[in-house]
């Protein structure tokens, strides 16, 4: 029978020649995930239920990203909480402030997810890793206690949906626009249990940071996970990063599909979501315009090296707009440390922008940089629903971090060759 | 085991950012998570919510952040079960997990209305509107998650040795 590359990494996983979508699994899992919110509650119910040794130290990665640096006292609870069982379990892969990064960009970077492995992480931007051919997918804090115990997760096998991408990407058009377009195609339930694989050869132009970002964003349609077959680039990544040996699984040649959908894109322009849903795209020319108070460029969408060279090319030699404050937040340590090396973070800090050390923080309103009542931003983060950012009557606009670092030269959304031209 | 309450209507694609801002997650305490129960949607709804009370909403409910403090505050904050016409899929897995009963069901969404007094027989799937005098029959969970529905979530499941049969 065929099958989906999703359908072939959990068969493998679960001892099966064949899995049926819809067919429910016990699934071994390659690394388990959980963060400063996530994790704590995991600890608890996995205390609870008398687990007493993790399933495997090496298997598990523990990430204080959220809050930490720890915002206050509670988060500072949290945090202890997740260290101490780390350093109880003798936990490998626990990453502690000065050494984190956010947990999305974190994991790949440190070669901890690899082609063909089956990843979950208590957080449903677990879905990242599958741009390097992995299954990965969110899960909550039970699910995260029982893999610690047990090694295993359900799983009920999704039907899968196919994107095609056609065609090169216009200048200033990333990763970033081609998953708001996706979404905004299909709305933010539109693949609710499914599996989305992206293909075409458009992929080919898509550097693997560009490539994270959209299946980064994959949950935003409601899906299980986003996957791409690891190409060249893929597997050079996996190779350099990584100290496992891996399995490159594919879709065999006609396996069923729930849907599948073409997009040319050099018919796409820049887009950006606008509050207060990630499904509410338009054409940046459409928005643009729109004053805003403050732009946010980081998170585990956009917060990669790439996505900060991108930015600095906009905002050398010019200055964030007096009314708009610039905050940039690398997703890691290692980009942190890049950007200081290329000149990066020197060009953001004379642009009049702060940069901070890498965490969560605003993106889903923790802190660094929340929003009051009224209040427009443009960030390059994944989500803008209601009270995300901070007050329930601020707003968020979604979009990739040209369009982030031109608006915030502008002081208005605004494409970035409004600024380019200038 | 039959439940019983007041039905709180909402629409489609609630989110885990307003059924618990993540403004309160530095705490993983349920009493205190349950007075922040869908505060960005529908302010003081802590307070009005009764025991027992029934939450009907329209599609994709729970999407968002895999927070299982989002199942968690609403099961704290006294409501007994929630219809949607579908669920977000790691909100769905989260409310099996933890023991908060989530029934599919598009016909009954659609007909009860805000303050109908609503009841529900888990055993048997059916929804009754008591105030409209309607009943409904919600989709049929899987074999295998009955399963741990009638274990009382995940972690009973896996005490009792679940893991091992499937
Ligand atoms: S950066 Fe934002 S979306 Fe990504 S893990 Fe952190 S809070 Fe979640």
């Amino acid at each position: 029978m065929k099958m989906t590359i999703s359908q072939k990494i959990i068969a493998h996983h679960s001892g099966k020649d064949y899995v049926e979508p819809g067919e429910f699994v016990f699934a071994d899992v390659d690394l388990a995930l959980a963060n400063d919110i996530t994790g704590p509650v995991a600890i608890s119910e996995f205390k609870k239920a008398g687990g007493s040794r993790v399933f495997d130290k090496d298997k598990i990665a523990l990430v204080p990203d959220h809050f930490a640096p720890c915002k206050d006292i509670k988060s500072a609870e949290l945090c202890r909480a997740l260290r101490e069982f780390a350093k109880e379990q003798n936990i490998t892969n626990y990453f502690e402030v000065g050494r984190m990064g956010i947990e999305h960009a974190l994991l790949p970077e440190k070669g901890l997810v690899m082609p063909g492995d089956l990843v979950i992480g208590a957080d449903s931007h677990t879905c990242t890793y599958g741009a390097l051919g992995a299954f990965s997918t969110g899960v909550g804090s039970t699910d995260l206690a029982f893999a610690m115990m047990t090694g295993k997760c359900w799983l009920k096998v999704p039907e899968s949906m196919r994107f095609e991408y056609v065609g090169r990407p216009r200048p200033y058009v990333t990763g970033k626009d081609l998953i708001l377009y996706t979404i905004g195609d299909i709305g933010v339930d539109g693949a609710l249990y499914k599996s989305m694989e992206f293909t075409g050869e458009a992929l080919k132009y898509l550097s693997m940071d560009e490539r994270f970002t959209m299946t980064n964003m994959a949950v935003e349609a409601g899906a299980k996970n986003g996957i791409m077959e690891p190409d060249e680039r893929a597997i050079e990544y996996a190779r350099e990063r990584g100290k496992r040996e891996f399995k490159i699984f594919k879709s065999d040649e006609g396996a069923s599909y729930a849907e599948v959908r073409t997009y040319d894109v050099s018919r796409i322009n820049p887009q950006v979501a606008k509050p207060h849903s990630p499904d509410n795209v338009a054409d940046v020319y459409e928005v643009a315009g729109i004053a805003i108070d403050q732009v946010v460029i980081g998170s585990c969408t956009n917060g990669r090296l790439e996505d900060m060279r991108m930015a600095a090319e906009i905002l050398k030699g010019r200055r964030v707009h007096p009314e708009v404050r610039l905050i940039v937040i690398p997703a890691t340590q290692e980009v942190s440390l890049r950007m200081l090396k290329e000149g990066i973070t020197e060009v953001f800090l004379e642009a009049g922008a702060v940069v901070s050390t890498p965490t969560c923080g605003p993106c889903l309103g923790g802190h660094m940089g929340i929003l009051a009542k009224g209040e427009k931003a443009v960030a390059t983060t994944n989500r803008n629903f209601v009270g995300r950012m901070g007050h329930p009557e601020s707003e968020v606009y979604l979009s990739n971090p040209a369009v982030a670092a031109a608006s915030a030269v502008l002081g208005r959304i605004a494409h970035p060759e409004e600024v380019v031209k200038i | 085991m039959n439940l019983k309450g007041k039905a709180w209507v909402f629409g489609d694609n609630v989110d885990t950012d307003v059924i618990i801002p993540a403004r309160y997650l530095n705490t993983t305490r349920p009493e205190e998570l349950a007075v922040h129960c869908m505060e960005d949607i529908d302010p003081g709804f802590s307070k009005k919510v009764s025991k027992g009370d029934i939450i009907v909403a329209g599609k994709n409910f729970g999407c968002g952040s895999s927070r299982e403090h989002a199942p968690i505050a609403i099961k704290g904050a006294g409501v007994s079960c929630v219809i949607a016409r579908s669920f977000a899929r790691i909100f769905f897995r989260n409310a099996i997990n933890i023991g908060l009963p989530v029934l599919e069901c598009g016909e009954a969404v659609e007909s009860i209305k805000a303050g109908d007094e609503v009841e529900v027989d888990l055993e048997r799937g059916i929804i009754r509107d008591l105030t409209a005098g309607r009943e409904f029959a919600a989709r049929p969970y899987p074999p295998f998650l009955e399963e741990i529905i009638r274990a009382g979530g995940l972690l009973e499941y896996v005490r009792r040795g679940g893991v091992g049969r499937v």
